[in-house]
């Protein structure tokens, strides 16, 4: 079967086509180089006028696990106002602050979404994540593996083991738990809660281990590059939401000694100390600091009003923040001498200071950096906003009138606090595409996907050109997933289960007895049950199967 | 996972399906054409593992006559469509059952209830009103220097669990930590023998530890107090009681909602999840409520991530609508509401359908015996003995895989879904 979507304005940062009228051709799931004269073309798509992208790439959303399930058990109240009815190709579910599996998968769809990875999949945890992310139609998908809380390494660490054997514990974790990249939320801090310590600053030892937050920094980044995972280490700083915290999150950036850190929802950890209420934007330093280090990258982890959840691996910050949770009800979590986990439901409000100044400084951050190769679009879904905002999102970034027009209705001390008025770039199509699609897949190191290139995988979006972006970033008109249409006019016309993507970096074995030994005297479950087989993912995702990316040694 | 088709000689790793527990450290070995626990097994193993005899009749039924599973899944097809309102209750599976179970759902537009949720909503209301802090085994088993046990002994319905979280020769952060232990409520079953040390047991009417829980505090707030007693015990008792609360460094406090078997027990659970978030201020303290077993973690786990509701929601409308109190089992039964029952039952041959006259189509363990025979019987298999499959601990976090001790002819319950839906 061979596909041809013609005449499209192309946006494909990855190869450098900026809007340039194209034709592109499908086959088997595959984009493919233009076919010789005498092959038949089986359909083919006229597109003019239309916008073509490659499908979008949420590197940062939490869409399986467990928190998300407790999340979703804590509010059916948000679940009623959004039931999504079934049909004869979807089945019923529920949207909003913590949707279902189901309803998660078709919305990103809609939008023009084909992968999505989970930030903060936890080793106990793995099964439940990957269950749920293969429960998550339509969307690739793939996980970030948490540590730097977990016992077994604060113990090594302690005990000042060499780095070799962080690595391979850090690699057996990988393996075992199919796993594209490792996450550290609040270094060492989680552990630290559970001793009872309620803050950990970047140098601030852990009550029991002696270690502090930059060394966990250290030995992680270290193994994650010496492992040769394509991600670099996916770092959520200490002290989220803390005013003042922009010290700590520029000492977290010089804390990767120059190898490749990333800095998730970095506007939660852009705020200063200045004005009448001690809250500030230091939104312009942060940007500075990730222009002028080339090895760092950040996603931003907007904020939007309204009604959400926050759902986080960080319980320090959690428990911090557990008195303004709207609805008042909380979760806190202490996970398997592993990691934790906190869940607050959280409205965020214009009329707010701290909520206000919170969206703007998210903004100013997008609009101050100036590489869009390193930053990343996201609200940290759900903690910032759910990920149906996104179009909205896009919007703000892509149209200064209706930004300003936004940042009017703001609580007045805080459109003073922000110099978001007075900036005034508008992203351009090109710089969406870079945000969305191709900074991700190479953040990511997946070659073939977030391109339109021969060889790339056929997950392509078509947009009208509708001068409401917002619009026409909520339905997009086709969305192919491996060259067939899954969404048409923002529906879902076919169902499909997406692909997990993980990487398998080579280590010594002679880590597996130590760990069996640990386990066995430690912990409630064994070693080996830790381990989630091939035959498991594939059953978990429909079979939609398993895809190793390679590591780089 | 130790999956072998055939067991010859005995398998090590062998994970046990029929508490929340789900000890991974069973040795189980093949006996008389059944199966045998020859290392940690428990009273609820043993009896779990041993009720597996291989030649339970593998057939299904149609009132009682012998049929295919094609033609049973027929006639429990066409039941299903049938129904003005089709209830698939029980719900006692794994997951990949539990994923079935929601398609099936989905698809019939039935209300779906699970045997163990009048238990499980006591938690449930309290994690949706106020929420709480929890913790899991292997932080207790390392952590906790005082375990406060609410309620009942725990230990009839979860046999191991001392064994799990105190039988410890080391922990992670000392060689000899102690915890104490302190029974509130009733008191351990006679002749059982602790592993921990000082063991005290304040008893009184589990009916009464809401009076408690308030009392508590109510102290630890330092309010002033004019009653001289609570839930039957001096208030001196209750000021010792929260003085060593306040000076544990990790507290836990364990339960089973299935032992608060009393109106609105969910407000006493909650008066205890508040004193626990109250202790936080200075110290950690955490809840561990206990369940999991017969699947209802496990099947609440699945329909909320797919649908953002547990049990007791209705598809009837082609949305998920959830109701706690109309969307019962034992309401829609005994109002005529429901006419048309799928009871689903792999663990345990004695957790048979409500008598109820309605149609009623099972799912059940193969060897379950019946007051009034089922509309359609299709004996399926035990996972973690028949067929593989994966479960959720008591602690929501930890997915056990269960592995398959012996070849086998019958359907999981998953196999049973599909042959039904092929023939919707």
């Amino acid at each position: 079967m061979l596909l041809k979507l013609a005449g499209g304005r192309v946006y494909d940062p990855a190869n450098r086509v900026d809007g340039e009228v194209r034709d592109l051709y499908l086959r088997d799931g595959r984009i493919v180089g233009p076919p010789r004269p005498e092959e038949r073309i089986d359909h083919e798509y006229d597109l003019t006028g239309r916008v073509v992208m490659a499908g979008a790439i949420d590197m940062h959303t939490h869409i399986g696990g467990g928190k998300l399930n407790i999340a979703r058990a804590m509010l059916p109240e948000d679940h009623r106002g959004d039931l999504v009815a079934r049909t004869d190709l979807t089945r019923a579910s529920a949207g909003h602050a913590a949707p279902g599996t189901l309803a998660t998968g078709y919305r990103y769809a809609e939008m023009g979404y084909t992968a999505c990875f989970e930030p903060a999949v936890l080793p106990v945890n793995a099964r439940q994540a990957h269950l749920e992310m293969g429960d998550t139609p339509i969307v690739d998908k793939g996980g970030y593996i948490m540590l730097g809380s977990d016992d077994f390494l604060l113990r090594l660490m302690a005990a000042k083991e060499d780095q070799r054997l962080i690595n391979d514990y850090v690699a057996w974790i990988l393996n075992a738990t199919h796993g594209i990249g490792i996450k550290v939320v609040n270094p060492g801090g989680i552990s630290a809660f559970k001793f009872n310590q309620r803050k950990l600053d970047l140098d601030e030892k852990h009550s029991f281990y002696g270690v502090t937050p930059r060394d966990v920094l250290r030995v992680l980044s270290r193994a994650v590059h010496e492992l040769g995972v394509p991600h670099p280490l996916h770092v959520h700083s200490s002290n989220l939401g803390v005013p003042g915290n922009v010290d700590t999150t520029l000492g977290t950036i010089r804390a990767s000694e120059g190898l490749p850190i990333h800095l998730t929802h970095i506007q939660f950890h852009s705020y200063g100390t200045e004005g009448d209420r001690k809250f500030s934007s230091a939104a312009a330093r942060i940007a500075e600091a990730i222009n002028g280090t080339p090895n760092a990258t950040c996603d931003v982890g907007q904020i939007l009003f309204g009604q959400t959840v926050t759902a986080s691996g960080d319980t320090m910050a959690q428990y911090r923040n557990s008195g303004l949770a709207q609805p008042r009800k909380f979760v806190v979590m202490d996970i398997e001498c592993d990691a934790g986990c906190g869940v607050v439901p959280f409205k965020y409000r214009d009329k707010n200071f701290v909520n206000a100044l919170q969206w703007a400084i998210g903004l100013e951050i997008f609009l101050l950096a100036s590489d869009p190769w390193r930053v990343f679009l996201t609200t940290d879904h759900p903690n910032g906003a759910p990920f149906t905002t996104y179009p909205h999102l896009i919007r703000l970034l892509m149209d200064r009138g209706f930004r300003n027009d936004r940042l009017e209705m703001l609580h007045p001390e805080a459109r003073a606090m922000t110099t978001l008025g007075s900036l005034n770039r508008e992203y351009s199509l090109f710089e969406i595409a870079i945000l969305t699609r191709a900074a991700p897949a190479r953040i990511l190191g997946i070659a073939d996907i977030g391109h339109l290139g021969p060889g790339a995988r056929a997950d392509i979006t078509v947009y009208r050109d509708e001068p409401d972006r917002e619009r026409m970033f909520s339905t997009p008109e086709y969305v192919f997933k491996d060259g067939e249409v899954v969404v048409r006019d923002g529906r879902v016309v076919k169902v499909v289960w997406g692909r997990y993507h993980l990487v398998k970096p080579a280590y010594d074995r002679g880590i597996e007895g130590r760990l069996r030994d640990y386990f066995d005297r430690f912990q409630t479950m064994k070693a080996d049950h830790l381990r989630i087989t091939e035959g498991e993912m594939t059953a978990f995702g429909h079979g939609a199967g398993l895809v190793t990316h390679p590591c780089r040694r | 996972m130790p999956a072998s088709p055939k067991l010859s000689e005995a398998v090590s790793g062998v994970t046990c399906p029929f508490c929340g527990l789900l000890c991974d450290d069973l040795v189980v070995a093949s006996a008389g054409g059944g199966l045998a626990v020859r290392e940690n097994g428990c009273g609820l193993a043993i009896a779990g593992f041993a009720q597996a005899g291989a030649q339970d009749p593998a057939t299904p039924r149609i009132s009682g006559r012998p049929v295919t599973l094609p033609e049973a899944a027929a006639e429990a097809a066409r039941l299903l469509r049938d129904a003005r309102q089709p209830l698939i209750a029980g719900l006692a599976t794994d997951v990949a059952g539990a994923r079935a179970v929601g398609r099936l759902a989905d698809r019939s537009g039935a209300i779906l209830d699970h045997m163990n949720s009048a238990a499980a909503l006591r938690n449930l209301l309290v994690l949706q009103d106020s929420g709480w802090i929890t913790t899991t085994l292997s932080e207790v088993r390392n952590r906790a220097d005082l375990l406060l046990v609410a309620g009942g002994d725990v230990v009839s319905r979860f046999p191991r669990f001392f064994e799990r979280c105190l039988g410890r020769g080391e922990t992670l952060f000392g060689k000899h930590h102690q915890c104490e232990v302190i029974f509130l409520g009733q008191g351990p079953p006679t002749g059982f023998s602790l592993p921990g040390p000082a063991t005290t047991i304040l008893s009184c009417r589990v009916e009464r530890l809401g009076e408690a829980f308030g009392v508590l505090r109510a102290l630890l707030a330092g309010r002033r107090i004019d009653a001289t007693g609570a839930a039957g015990l001096a208030l001196a008792r209750w000021r010792e009681l929260v003085e060593r609360m306040k000076r544990a460094r990790y507290g836990v406090v364990a339960w089973a909602a299935a032992d608060f078997d009393f109106p609105h027990a969910e407000l006493t659970i909650q008066s205890l999840c508040e004193l626990v978030k109250d202790l936080n201020r200075d110290t950690r303290f955490s809840c561990l409520p206990l369940g999991g077993s017969d699947g209802d973690l496990t099947s609440d786990a699945v329909h909320l991530w797919q649908t953002g509701f547990g049990g007791r929601t209705s598809f009837a409308q082609g949305v998920p609508r959830y109701d706690q109190y109309h969307f019962s089992a034992a309401h829609l039964l005994g109002s005529g509401e429901a006419d048309m029952l799928m009871w689903v039952s792999s663990f345990h041959a004695s957790r048979t359908p409500p008598d109820t006259a309605v149609p009623t189509v099972v799912l059940g363990r193969a060897g379950m015996t019946f007051e009034r025979e089922p509309a359609v019987y299709i004996p399926v298999g035990t996972p973690g003995i028949d067929h593989t499959g994966h479960l959720f601990r008591t602690d929501r976090v930890v997915v056990l895989p269960l592995g398959q001790l012996r070849a086998t002819s019958l359907p999981s319950v998953a196999d049973a879904i599909v042959a039904i839906e092929a023939a919707f």
